[in-house]
């Protein structure tokens, strides 16, 4: 991976974080491909072979959908999350497709100033690389835990 | 409410009826451990795992009726067994992976052995070691088999009971129950995923808000505003005579107006908002029948869920009287293609811990647990429809929480309440 590509790929994961923990959410789709795959999903199912998500989407509408519906549709108490992650470690790279993976840990604080420690895994991308744009084409959050502490709203 | 009703030395009621909830019953320790008694470990059937789980001779799995660990095995004959996943001797658990296939199941601790009916099979060191210690002649293996539990099998749903007197599976349920579970589980299905969602509230509050339809289109605004479930829609409330099982459906009938909701002002109502990918929604017909959302429960723990093409089964598990376990089963079936695959994937973000119309089921209990903090003494009304808990044709009603009390009440107290 040359200078260039890991530039890129560096500067989408910290845009991906930036964007979710600072409640830009409207611009975390376009972080994506328009046929993407993001799936939030847990260790025990990703080990199985099980292709359920918590959250699930096949294309950036759908992401749009889950923001708009955070803002307009879902009920849930104000809670911010902080995301906290390792160097990317290089797995595959084809041409234009560059296979990453990553491990990350979210905190949660919720307004009432509880905090927890909310999730722990590791992000599996596959991103393409264009010019100089990086997206994600796909994100497979594996979830160390299958539990999730009351909701998951805000996505991982 | 002066004329108190108490015949089972836990939480006092006002009254004999089922449509005043004292709040003591989500907080009250005591309570909570006539529960297990009379309740978890009286004459009920706990979900426990699906059949699918136990493919074949040897498989074997964990799970819990109320807190107590239990495990479920498929033996050489085929046939299921249940016991407390507790070894007899000292008590340590017996299996400690979820789930996997063995010849016999052994304790870590001391290695007693037992075969796949529980039975106790080998003590390590029984005869000593050099002839010396060992077991007395009186022990005698037959005495220190696993605890056995009942177990029986419905549509691919594993149940378990402590009791002996609890009736078969098919009277439990009540016929019109029975039939909506095998209408749903018709074919031989296929596990898409599972995961777990804590709730931070008495396991009562959930099993209460799954069988409140007063609640799903007011708190769930996305349910509504896409057609999902309207209180206008065509449905209705089916409960079982014993009050602890019923089924919320609905069918979509687009020639019935929104106007009941304009009128009073209801938070969910947004013409407004649209989805990007409407393709969420593309559900189909895959029962012929045109209903789009048949929600089920079965006292005290299971719901099956179908909310259009996306079904689950829940398993409600206490863990502490303020704390509960949610376990989500995604299914498919086997005979799915790919694209219900996809569609089945895609409408799973609908429900769970992340669903666009459920995620509020997981915080809406804390609220309530929260909300009645140091006010215990007090209580809610479940008056919506009646006081009474029958089946309805509409679905602005709690009558099937007040089947809840009315099952929950009979077991507790050991007598049938004004309901």
């Amino acid at each position: 991976m040359n200078e260039q590509t890991r530039n890129l790929i560096e500067n989408l994961m910290a845009e991906y974080v930036s964007r979710i923990d600072n409640d830009d959410l409207e611009r975390w789709p376009d972080l994506f491909t328009d046929k993407c795959l993001y799936s939030v999903t847990n260790r025990e199912n990703h080990a199985q072979g099980y292709a359920h998500g918590a959250i699930w989407a096949n294309s950036k509408g759908m992401l749009k959908d889950r923001v708009s519906a955070l803002r307009e549709a879902n009920i849930y108490e104000e809670q911010v999350y902080r995301h906290i992650g390792d160097a990317v470690r290089l797995i595959t790279l084809d041409n234009d497709i560059v296979t990453v993976q990553s491990n990350f840990m979210v905190v949660r604080t919720m307004h009432t100033g509880d905090i927890h420690l909310f999730a722990t895994g590791m992000y599996l991308d596959r991103i393409r690389i264009q010019g100089d744009t990086a997206l994600f084409e796909e994100r497979i959050v594996v979830c160390d835990s299958q539990k999730i502490d009351t909701l998951l709203a805000i996505p991982l | 409410m002066t004329d108190i009703i108490a015949t089972s030395g836990g939480v006092k009621w006002p009254s004999d009826k089922v449509s005043t909830i004292p709040f003591q019953v989500y907080t009250d320790e005591n309570q909570y451990k006539i529960e297990n008694e009379r309740i978890f470990k009286g004459s009920t059937w706990n979900y426990l795992c699906l059949d699918a789980e136990l493919p074949e001779p040897g498989s074997f799995i964990v799970s819990r009726i109320g807190e107590t660990p239990i495990v479920i095995t498929r033996d050489e004959d085929g046939q299921l067994n249940g016991f407390v996943n507790r070894c007899a001797h000292r008590g340590s658990l017996l299996c400690l992976k979820h789930k996997g296939k063995a010849e016999n199941l052994t304790c870590v601790y001391h290695a007693w052995s037992y075969d796949l009916k529980g039975n106790l099979t080998g003590v390590a060191f029984q005869r000593g070691v050099k002839r010396q210690g060992g077991m007395p002649d009186q022990f005698k293996k037959e005495d220190h088999n696993l605890r056995k539990i009942h177990v029986t099998e419905f549509s691919g749903l594993v149940f378990g009971s402590f009791s002996d007197d609890a009736p078969d599976i098919e009277s439990y349920l009540g016929s019109e129950i029975a039939d909506r579970i095998r209408r749903v589980l018709n074919r031989p299905v296929r596990i898409l995923g599972h995961n777990t969602q804590i709730l931070n509230n008495n396991w009562k509050l959930y099993m209460e808000n799954t069988k409140d339809s007063y609640h799903a289109s007011i708190l769930h605004t996305f349910f509504t505003t896409f057609e999902l479930n309207r209180l206008n829609q065509k449905g209705g409330i089916i409960v079982d005579e014993s009050g602890g099982n019923h089924v919320s459906y609905s069918k979509i009938d687009p020639s019935l107006s929104n106007d009941d909701y304009g009128s009073q002002n209801i938070r969910s109502n947004n013409d407004e908002y649209r989805l990007e990918d409407p393709s969420l929604l593309d559900g189909v017909d895959e029962y012929g029948d045109g209903v789009t959302l048949q929600i089920l429960t079965v006292f005290p723990g299971l719901v099956l869920q179908q909310i259009q093409n996306a079904i689950a089964i829940r398993q409600i598990v206490p863990t502490g009287v303020e704390t509960t376990e949610l376990v989500w089963t995604y299914l498919g079936f086997q005979d799915d293609d790919e694209a219900m695959v996809e569609r089945r994937l895609k409408q799973a973000n609908l429900a769970g811990p992340a669903g666009f119309i459920s995620m509020e089921d997981g915080a809406v209990g804390n609220f309530v647990q929260r909300g009645i903090n140091g006010t215990e003494e007090d209580t809610s009304v479940v008056m919506m429809g009646g006081e009474t808990a029958e089946s309805q044709t509409f679905r602005a009603t709690e009558t099937s929480v007040r089947g809840f009390w009315k099952k929950y009440r009979t077991l507790i107290e050991g007598q049938v309440p004004n309901a």
